[in-house]
């Protein structure tokens, strides 16, 4: 039994309504624990005053120098200084890498549940929005043995302050039919290759990486990843005429031509009698009916995937897979959001090999972030600063039409090493020729 | 003292393999296509003619253990021990048998997990931390979230919208909660009051002068005492100089507004990526169910309901009608603070005739 529960009139007021109510669950933890019961009060507090009372400080764990967020409560009696909610004075949180697609079975979640109520408050948040696991709620004196618990059981630290953070990748391979590359794996090498990175911050500021295996980008990462991997192919799109046609019966002209072609942001697609589909090796097609087909044209596809999502398997990403690689999206600070730029616009995703450079390319990236970034800025800040030429030069890519919208439209600029860029263009052409 | 004999930790990361259900670790990067039988089931079929169903449901995010062995016993019981859980906290149970995703949804709403979040919905908001546990919170998150999940519970049991709708909260303008469809954000209104008896103690002031992006900080003598001072007029009060400095105290209790941005998307489908833009400002910080905020939420989700068409995201539906008719169609008035005067403005600027009636 633990001591009475201080009175919350208003967080009980998000006990009622449908949705999973966080604060029930916390209730049920402060039978037990007079942590969540003054937990309890604490939150109260801030909802009736309106304001947050947590202050940071220095909470770690032996060998590592991030990855325990810590905080203090800041509501102190005037007269002592004592904190008023003194059992729950310590609400540290340690952040872990959870595995790639946050795919669990029980037992691990079992265990994971089984530490927690031993050392820490029992509120675990499935997931951060950076991706860890957060164990929420933790004094100074129980981060170590939790944390010895957790990496017994094969998980590892996130990143937290100035360093890599931690990584996330969509379903994928593992169950999604767009999936362009095993998200998986890159992950799981990119990760191992910047632990130290991640354990021991010591970088501008953070740097995250992302895997999206299309570009319906489900994780989100041209927005938050400094590096964002988003799968894509290179060849004529996958076609499968009978699940076309059983669209086609489905959902009729008016939903091909409305919802399919009219919405192709490169008009790639027409509806054509099947005899006269162009013959052509760009050009592919999907019956919808015994006369007429889906006709797509895949110089004009920018593999935006909607098409493909709204006929799923009748159409389908192609076979010559890799990903396109962008650098720099993130959130607000200094200059606004950014969304990442296209550095790369195919990298092949195939071989063992092909994932080591993909993990070779990362390792410059965040050599150059690291040697050239002002300290508190992100690779997007950086790249406004110095121009992506200056960028691309710096990590050794070529420039590419893919990486603009358009050309530059001002004309303030030096070209007097015109011809000699153009020599250099021309021989590289020829020699991959 | 001697030191205790301390752990190395064991750096490494995982294989997930051992987690993926078998099913799915047998039809790895092999899968032909998916449907959706039900909202809140998904349906996919491997190349080799192998299927799963797999059941969506939201949680608080916020688990206690209890919660989360509930959520596992439902597991072994229903789905074979394996569950996952997606970028919004919604967990997905997968299962290789389809008579088998009657009884799971069954379970789970019986023990008050709500089925959805798929397809067409209004999926579980991507959130921060808020009061409960951040240090520079204007207001919370779950509870902010809770109350919004609460009022749009049947539009993500239901596929009803146009296309997906993906919403995202976040405490401060920091925005760690994301760019979304709908995006809820509280906003600084007021310049930081900065307490002059801490600075010089606890800041490290160079930083935070450097930190401020539009310069409004400068060093200067305070009784004496080295501290700093802000021109106002200058200060966007973005709060960026709270955590170098917590003296610059900028969290107010009545002058912290939340704020709504729509339009964002991260998908590549149809239009590039975007981001989400400002339709209102000023709301109340109202605890512990912030009305407004919902009911502005609410509208618009409503009249993009009734106006776009299949397959519209927000963004597109605004694209197709125009700022002028969404602004028109939701009631909610165009300020001046809706027109951009920040780095890169004029790109978001009407530089043509066209022009909307
Ligand atoms: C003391 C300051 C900060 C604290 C304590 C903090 C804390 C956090 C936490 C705990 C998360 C995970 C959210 C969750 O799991 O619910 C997060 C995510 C995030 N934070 Fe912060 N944050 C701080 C400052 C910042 C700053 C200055 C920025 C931006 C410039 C920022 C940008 C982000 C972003 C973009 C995410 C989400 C990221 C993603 O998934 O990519 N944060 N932050
Ligand atoms: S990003 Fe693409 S491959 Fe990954 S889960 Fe989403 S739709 Fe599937
Ligand atoms: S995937 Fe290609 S063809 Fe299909 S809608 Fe997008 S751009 Fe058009
Ligand atoms: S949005 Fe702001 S207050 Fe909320 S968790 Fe992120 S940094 Fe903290
Ligand atoms: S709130 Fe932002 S703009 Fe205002 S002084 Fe602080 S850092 Fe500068």
């Amino acid at each position: 039994m633990a001591k009475q529960l201080h009175p919350t009139p208003m967080l009980d007021q998000l006990e009622s309504g449908p949705w999973p109510s966080f604060v029930t669950g916390l209730k049920r933890l402060a039978k037990d624990k007079d942590y969540v019961v003054d937990l309890l009060g604490h939150l109260e507090h801030s909802y009736e005053t309106r304001k947050g009372y947590w202050k940071g400080g220095t909470v770690g764990v032996f060998g590592y120098g991030g990855g325990v967020i810590p905080r203090f409560t800041e509501i102190k009696d005037e007269k002592t200084g004592q904190p008023v909610f003194k059992d729950a004075a310590e609400f540290h949180t340690l952040r872990i890498m959870p595995p790639p697609g946050m795919h669990y079975d029980t037992a691990t979640l079992r265990k994971f549940c089984d530490i927690w109520e031993k050392y820490g408050s029992g509120l675990i948040a499935l997931h951060g929005q950076s991706g860890d696991i957060m164990f929420q709620g933790c004094t100074t004196e129980n981060v170590q043995p939790a944390w010895d618990e957790i990496n017994e059981m094969g998980f590892d630290m996130g990143g937290a302050g100035p360093a890599v953070r931690t990584a996330m990748s969509c379903v994928g391979a593992a169950r999604c039919e767009q999936s362009c590359y095993d998200e998986a794996l890159a992950h799981q090498k990119i990760i191992n290759n910047f632990l130290d990175d991640i354990h021991r911050p010591a970088l501008p500021y953070k740097f995250k990486f992302k895997f999206s295996g299309c570009g319906n980008d489900c994780m989100n990462a041209i927005q938050r990843a400094d590096m964002a991997v988003i799968g894509t192919w290179r060849d004529n799109m996958k076609t499968d005429d009978e699940l076309g046609k059983k669209w086609f019966a489905k959902h009729g002209m008016n939903e091909l031509i409305n919802d399919v072609v009219n919405m192709c942001p490169t008009r790639a697609l027409q509806v054509k009698d099947t005899k006269d589909v162009r013959k052509d090796a760009h050009i592919s097609a999907v019956a919808i009916n015994d006369t007429q087909s889906l006709e797509i044209d895949n110089k004009d596809c920018v593999r935006c995937m909607h098409c493909i999502n709204v006929m799923t398997g009748a159409l389908g990403p192609g076979k010559d897979k890799g990903a396109t690689i962008l650098v720099g999206g993130h959130g607000h600070l200094k200059i606004g959001a950014t969304l990442g730029t296209v550095v790369v616009p195919f990298m092949d995703l195939k071989t063992e090999e092909d994932y080591d450079k993909l993990v070779e390319l990362a390792q410059n990236i965040v050599d150059f972030f690291a040697e050239n970034a002002l300290e508190h800025e992100r690779t997007g800040e950086m790249i406004e600063r110095i121009g992506l030429v200056n960028f691309l030069e710096g990590i050794g890519l070529d420039p590419d039409a893919n990486m603009v919208n358009c050309p530059r439209s001002n004309p303030y600029v030096r070209t007097d090493g015109w011809d000699e860029e153009v020599a250099r263009i021309n021989a590289k052409k020829k020699a991959a020729a | 003292m001697a030191q205790p004999q301390m752990r190395k930790p064991v750096e490494y990361f995982l294989d997930n393999k051992k987690f993926l259900h078998p099913k799915l670790a047998a039809n790895y990067g092999n899968w032909k296509y998916h449907d959706r039988p039900r909202p809140g089931v998904l349906h996919h079929v491997s190349n080799t003619g192998d299927e799963v169903w797999t059941v969506r449901a939201g949680t608080q995010r916020q688990m206690d253990v209890h919660t989360i062995r509930l959520l596992c016993d439902i597991a072994d019981q229903y789905a074979e021990g394996r569950v996952r859980f997606t970028i919004r906290s919604n967990i997905e149970y997968i299962v290789s048998d389809e008579a088998k995703v009657g009884p799971l949804i069954e379970a789970l709403e019986k023990n008050g997990f709500p089925v959805g979040g798929t397809g067409n919905s209004v999926s579980m908001v991507a959130h921060t931390q808020g009061w409960l546990h951040c240090d520079i919170p204007g207001t919370d998150a779950s509870g902010v979230v809770k109350s919004m999940m609460d009022a749009l519970f049947e539009d993500f049991k239901k596929e009803e919208m146009p296309n997906r709708v993906r919403l995202s909260t976040s405490c401060c303008e920091i925005n760690c909660g994301g760019q979304a469809d709908i995006a809820v954000i509280i906003q600084h209104t007021k310049p930081p009051k900065i307490n002059h008896d801490l600075v010089a103690n606890v800041c490290e002031r160079p930083a935070v002068v450097a930190r401020c992006p539009v310069a409004a900080i400068r060093p200067a003598l305070v009784n004496g005492k080295p501290s700093l001072e802000v021109d106002e007029k200058k200060c966007v009060c973005c709060g960026a100089c709270y955590p170098p400095c917590p003296p610059m105290q900028i969290n107010d209790p009545e002058h912290s507004k939340l704020a709504i941005w729509v339009g964002g998307k991260n998908s590549n489908a149809r239009s590039k990526p975007s981001f989400h833009k400002l339709v209102a400002a000023g709301l109340p910080n109202n605890p512990p169910r912030w009305p407004e905020v919902n009911a502005i939420v609410k509208k618009i989700l409503d009249t993009y309901k009734a106006d776009a068409r299949p397959w519209e995201r927000m963004a597109d539906w605004i694209e197709r009608i125009g700022w002028p008719r969404f602004f028109e169609k939701t009631g909610l008035p165009f300020t001046k603070y809706m027109i951009d005067d920040w780095r890169g403005s004029r790109y978001n600027l009407n530089a043509s005739n066209h022009v909307r009636f």
